[in-house]
Parts: C-alpha cells; structure tokens; sequence
C-alpha cells in the first residue's frame, strides 16, 4: 500500500512538475517581450518612423504565437490543484486560492481583452489608443505574474494565516501580498521576462545579420535589446543572490542543499564544482573548486556569516515535526542552483560582449559572436527551467513549507491509471504543441520572412 | 444576505457570464463547418468573435479560481472527482485556443480544415462536457463520507446529464448562430438566419425538456420544493420561446437579448435548484458539499467580496467597450484587402 500511494504522488509531481515547467517555458516571453514590442511601437508613434512599426509587427507577430501556448496551458495549471491534490486545495483554498481569483479577475481579464483589441484594433482605434491597449496588456501580464506569485511564495514562506480544524485559514490579505518572499521572487520574475525577451530579440537579429538581411532594420532592434538585456542581466545577478538571504531565512534546508553543505560552517566557502559530496554516506565531495567565504556573503549577506548544514538542519526539523526526512534531494538541488547561476552569467556575459560590439559598429560583422547571440536563445530557457526546479524540489518534502507534507496532500480517490493516463495525454499533447510552437516561431523569425510596407496594411492576425 | 450566500450568488454569476459570453462563440465555433460557403466566409466568421473569445474565456479561469477561493472542498471534489471528463475538457480547451491563432498561419487548405474542425469540435466538447457536468451536481455522484467522490467515470452519465450536454449544444450553437445574424452582413448573414431558424425548434423543445427534468431532479434528489427553481426554469423557458419566434420574425437584436437572458436563466435555474448545496451526494444525500461545509472562512469572503466588487464593473465595462469597438458587420461583400493578403 505504501510503494502503491508513493507511486500516486510521485505521479502526480511529475505531473505538476511537467506541465507547471512546460507553462512556464512560455510564461517569461511573454511578460518580457510584451513591453519591449509596446515600446517599439511607441517609437513609431513617436518618430513616425516606419521601421519601428515593421519591428513591432515582426516581433509582435513572436509574442502572439508564444501567448496563446501560454494561456492554453496555463489552464492546465488552474484545474490541476483541483485534479491532482484535492487534499492540498481543501487544506489552502482559503488563502491560496485567493490570489489566484484575483488573478483571474484583475489581471488575466484586463490581458486578455486589452490583447483581442490590440491585436484587431490597427484599423479601428487611434494609433494612441491603440497603443494605451497594448501597454494595458502588459500591465495585465505583469500583475498576473505578481498575484501568481503571491500564491507560490505562500507556499515557500506561509504568512497571514493561522491553523483552525485543519486548514489554515487567512488572517491577513496584507501579509499575503506584501509577503516579502513573494516581492523578492517578482521582482526576480519580472527580470527573468525581461532577459527572455532581450535575449530572444537579440538572437533573433543575430540571425537575420548571420543571413544578411534587413540589418539596418535589425540593427535598431539589437538596440533596443542590448540597451535592456545588458542593465537587466547584471541586475538579476544581484537581485538572484538578495533573493538567497530571503530564502535563507525562510527555508534554510533548501540554500544549505543547493551548496550540499552538509555541516554547518562559518565561514563558508561556495563551492563552483564538485564531484560527489551529494549523500549523507558521501558528505565529503572527492573533488571540488571552492570560492572561499563567498557562500557565506550570498547566504547572509556578510563574508563570516554562519550558514547552517543539512545535519543540523535535519535534527532541528526532526525535534519539530516529528520522525521523518527533511533533506531534498541535495544532487538536483545542487545543480540546478549552478545552471540557473552560471546560465545568468553566461547571458550577461553575451549582452556586455554584444553591447560593446554594437558600440564599436562591429556587431553585424562578428560572425563568431552572432553564432553565439544565436545559441544564447537557449540560456533563459535553461536558467529558469534550472531556477523552478530548484525553487520548488528545495522546498520538498513540503508542499507547503512546514505546514503540509507533499505525500499527504493529493487526491486520494485519483488512481495511479489515472494519474498514468493523464501523464501520457499531458507529454503527447505538449509535445506536439511545442512541435508546432518551435516551427511557427522559427517561420515567422526567420530571415527571410519579409517585412515589407504591404504587411502594414494588414492586421496583426488575419482570419 | 451572509456572505457564503452572497459567493454562491456570484460564483453562479460568473458561470452565467461565461455561459452568455462564451456561449455565443462555442455557437459560432460548432457552426463553422455547416454555414460558411467559403473559406472567406469562414475567416469571417472567426474574425466575428476573434477580438472577443479570449475574454469571455477568462470568465471561466475566474470561475474556477472563485470556486477555489470561496469553496475549497467543492473545488477539491469536483475537479478530482469528474477527473477524466475535465481531462477531457482541457483537450478541447487546449485545442480550441490554438486553433485560433494557428489556423490563419498556413494557406495549406488541409492545415486550415484541421484547425477549423479543431474549433468546431472543441466548441461542442466543451459545451457537451459543460452540460453533463454540472448536471451531475445536482444529479448527485457518490460521495464518501470525507467528500471525496467515490464513483468512476461512467457514474457522470445519465439520461438526465447527457441530455443536460446535449441541451448545452443545441442553445449555444442557437444563441452562436443569432450573434452571427448580428455580426455578419450579406450571404453569410442569411445562411446564419436560416442556421438559427433551424436550430429555434430543437434548442427550445430540449432545452426546455432538460429545465423540466431539472426541476423534477431538484425534487427527487436534492430535497427542493418545485418553487422557486420553477421560476428560473420558466424565464428561460419563455425567453428561449420568444428569442425563437424573434428569430423567424428577422428581429436578430431582440432575439439575441432573449437567448442571453435565456442562457443565464439556464445557469440560475440549475445553482436555485443545488441551493443550499453544491454538490449533492448519491445515494448518501448526508454527505453531500454545502455552501456552509464547502466554504472559506469570513474573512477571506470579505476580502474577495471588495475584490469583486470593484473588478467586477471595471471588467463589464471594458469588455463592454470591446464589443462598441467590434460592433461593425464582418464578412459578406467585397471584403478589405487586408483580410485577402496573407501574412505569411
């Protein structure tokens, strides 16, 4: 019976963990190509000059394809804490299913209709109102991101709420939106949209000045990139590591995993790359880089700072909630903590490379660099990929962070054929909608798609 | 009025205004593979409710979302409880949702006949799969006593739910083929004239058959007197029967308004007859979801209750602004250049 029900969670986690990290592939470009699109056609709005309004076509054309895989999969993510953990929704409604109405109703309805207009008002609106409308979407995606998170964070680091007949129960809608966790994660999110869209856009245009073609036009588009890719990138760094001293408070097991410090230390070196050190039969890697008292800085904000190890942290917890294992899994946790960080270099590495290209007029010329701008399309969608896995296997074996166990919280009327059934329809359906994505989006950016003055005079999407 | 009332009330009001809104275009989805002679006429009639579909659509994420906040363990029982059948449903969502935005990407004819039948059978999925749902609240599925549903997939379909689908079908494809007489001009409006004059009779003669079973199921299975769901039952019944004869009469505005008032009677008609429930337990009725058993606490009510009320007439309004700035008749004639040149 046991192997049976570890079985029906660890279904329902795959689950949850494939389609929420599928949703979240197109969830970012989205909030950050949105506002670089609106501003481009603001800068045709401003200067009258026409090759804004063909970049805000081309690339408006890239957010209209990514944002309807986004809306369809993010239902998904809406029935699946009914579906998949009715345990879980019974014990949290009361407070999480809060933001998400919200959401539903402040956020995602102003996105969604302002984007319908936009999308069809070239020809009925003013050009002014045309764009108030798109900027009004935006603002949509960018409140949804932050409600969602709200949600999430509560999660991580539960606030406002108190325990009655075994649910917790809100007591405080303040402490839930201005919970300090989830303000640091959007903030964090927020960047993390921009840098997709940046970085995508500057891709993009590597591509077409790989080919040739269009590169005046391309040029003012890499602009626009590198001018937000490059203060962006850098910002997220710092942000990304404030971002650890808040996780360090509120959920210590999940940093001292993600550095496999197995004892607590003081101060405490960051460890680069290792090879082994990930159990507790194994605390001692047989090789590894280490920084010294760096680990100690991110942690808590200062070189000699104490952070606590796994061992300690696993009697702490044992002492509070009783006979168990407290430790994630330190191996994933570990490296996916370094994809995501090393991901985040990487990118501002290729923004300050390609700005200083740009700035020697050499950008267009770089072959090598514009290989490179290319293949970086691919490093936002492994950091955050890295960043979510890390984020939410750190925080198991909760589901909520001290408050309810994973293995207690799904339904137990959904059977393992169920859940098998759902999985398979889940992998095959997103598997073709990625298919189709990834070919439309390479069409319709590809270098030899025109943007000629006769696409102008069509709308954004024809029927 | 408490406020665990006052959600109930308001949760029904977001299924009716999703049911109203995406109604009509669950209507016109299902309708394009019968009215349109063309594939002009057919980019007609996804660019009827093109701007529009995405937002009446997020009435049911606020729906679900509302449900959720407001009724936990109604949320938790319905979603796992009806698991393959809301499995199902996201098929038809997820398809229906791209098959917009995909379908005008090719000018290959077999890439756009699957992106329009990916529509029209999405739509009347959706709409089948809507109707047999939330008859079975009312119905009754099994329940044990934690209020975890305890039956399988074939519990969800009976006479009763099954005509509840059906009846979901023929009143939106009714009320999609009624907002098309007022979207659409030439030919194309003339073929979706007579489309709703053929579906009048069969969407009023079922729909009102299935609000009479309904009424009778009140009775029998959830311990409801025939009044007060008789009431709602019979505004839509005449609403339905009037926006019929409007139909034949020509007079598409009137008639549109009536199959609005009909739907969201359809809708009140079905929460009157759970009231005080929301989800009726069969055959153990005790252990049935109340709005008392299945609510969040006071607080959290309160809080989404100033929520509500200020987005709520902020969304109605701006949706309704949407529709004054689409109001122009699309389709028939010569059409714009812009709609015959392709994008890609």
């Amino acid at each position: 019976m046991t192997l049976l029900a570890s079985t029906t969670v660890d279904l329902a986690r795959t689950q949850f963990a494939t389609t929420s990290i599928y949703h979240f592939l197109f969830v970012p470009l989205t909030l950050g190509l949105g506002p670089l699109v609106a501003i481009m056609q603001t800068l045709w709005l401003r200067s009258k000059d026409e090759r804004w309004l063909r970049l805000t076509r081309f690339f408006g054309t890239l957010f209209l394809i990514n944002f309807a895989i986004g809306v369809a999969t993010g239902l998904v993510q809406e029935f699946e804490f009914g579906m998949n953990w009715s345990v879980y929704s019974r014990f949290v409604g009361n407070v999480f299913g809060a933001p998400l109405a919200i959401e539903g109703l402040a956020a995602f309805m102003l996105e969604s209709t302002f984007l319908g207009l936009w999308i069809f008002g070239w020809n009925r609106l003013s050009p002014r109102l045309h764009l108030a409308t798109l900027w009004i979407a935006v603002l949509g995606t960018w409140l949804s991101a932050y409600f969602i998170l709200v949600a999430n964070s509560w999660m991580q680091h539960p606030v406002g709420y108190k325990i009655v007949n075994g649910e917790a129960q809100l007591t405080s809608v303040w402490a839930l939106l201005s919970n300090g966790f989830a303000l640091r994660a959007y903030l964090h999110t927020i960047l993390a949209g921009l840098i997709f869209g940046s970085i995508i856009m500057l891709g993009v245009c590597c591509w077409h000045f790989l080919r040739g073609r269009q590169v005046e036009l391309f040029r003012k588009a890499a602009l626009v990139a590198l001018i937000v890719a490059v203060p962006i990138t850098l910002l997220q760094l710092i942000v990304g590591n404030r971002f650890g001293e808040a996780v360090t408070s509120a959920q210590s097991m999940k940093i001292a995993a993600s550095e496999a410090q197995w004892n607590t230390c003081d101060p405490c070196g960051f460890s680069l790359f290792q090879i082994g050190g990930f159990t507790k039969s194994d605390e001692t890697p047989s090789f590894s880089i280490t920084i010294p008292r760096l680990l100690s800085y991110m942690a808590t904000g200062s070189f000699s700072g104490q952070v606590q190890g796994l061992n300690q942290l696993q009697a702490k917890e044992r002492r509070q909630y009783g006979r168990g294992n407290y430790i994630p899994d330190v191996r994933v946790i570990y490296w996916s903590m370094r994809v995501m960080a090393f991901a985040g270099v990487l990118m501002f590495l290729v923004a300050a490379l390609g700005a200083w290209l740009y700035w020697r007029k050499k950008l267009e010329r770089a072959r090598w660099f514009l290989w490179i701008g290319l293949v970086a399309i691919a490093l936002p969608y492994i950091a955050a990929t890295a960043g979510w896995i890390l984020t939410e296997m750190g925080r198991q074996p909760w589901i909520v962070q001290g408050l309810l166990l994973t293995s207690k919280a799904n339904s137990p009327n959904v059977s393992t054929t169920w859940l098998g059934i759902s999985l398979a329809f889940f992998i095959t359906l997103y598997v073709v909608l990625g298919v189709v994505d990834f070919v439309l989006m390479r069409r319709y950016a590809h270098p030899d798609r025109p943007t000629t003055g006769e696409e102008l005079a069509t709308p954004a999407v024809t029927y | 009025m408490n406020l665990v009332n006052l959600w109930f009330v308001l949760i029904a009001v977001l299924w009716g205004g999703y049911f109203v809104l995406e109604g009509f275009d669950f209507g016109v989805g299902m309708l394009l593979p019968f009215v349109p002679r063309d594939e002009r006429e057919r980019g007609a009639m996804f660019e009827s409710i093109g701007p529009v579909w995405d937002g009446n659509e997020v009435w049911l994420v606020v729906a679900g979302g509302a449900t959720f906040a407001a009724f936990p363990a109604w949320y938790g029982t319905m979603f796992s409880g009806f698991y393959l059948a809301f499995l199902l449903l996201l098929f038809f969502l997820i398809v229906r949702v791209v098959s917009f935005e995909w379908r005008e990407k090719s000018e290959s004819k077999a890439w756009r006949r699957v992106w329009m039948w990916a529509n029209a059978g999405g739509s009347t999925g959706i709409a089948l799969i809507w109707g047999i749902g939330l008859s079975n609240l009312l119905q009754g599925v099994p329940l044990d006593s934690s209020g975890d549903y305890a039956g399988g997939f074939w519990n969800l379909f009976t006479g009763y739910t099954i005509l509840g689908g059906i009846a979901f079908v023929l009143l939106f494809a009714f009320h999609g083929a009624i907002y098309l007489t007022l979207r659409t001009m030439g030919d194309l409006c003339e073929r979706a004239q007579t489309a709703a004059q053929r579906l009048a009779i069969p969407a009023v003669a079922v729909g009102g058959g299935y609000l009479i079973w309904t009424v009778a199921v009140a009775v029998d299975n959830n311990d409801k007197s025939v009044f007060p769901p008789v009431v709602p039952a019979a505004v839509a019944v005449a609403a339905f029967v009037f926006a019929a004869v409007f139909v034949y009469s020509g007079r598409s505005g009137i008639a549109f308004t009536l199959s609005a008032v009909g739907t969201a009677s359809v809708v009140a008609t079905l929460f009157t007859s759970l009231y005080p429930r929301v989800m009726v337990s069969n055959p153990d009725f005790a252990n049935s979801l109340t709005v008392q058993n299945a609510s969040s606490a006071h607080y959290t009510l309160a809080v989404m209750s100033v929520v509500a009320a200020i987005c709520v007439p902020l969304v109605l309004l701006y949706q309704g602004w949407t529709y004054h700035v689409f109001r122009a008749r699309v389709g028939g004639g010569e059409l714009p250049r812009a709609t015959e040149t392709p994008v890609a």
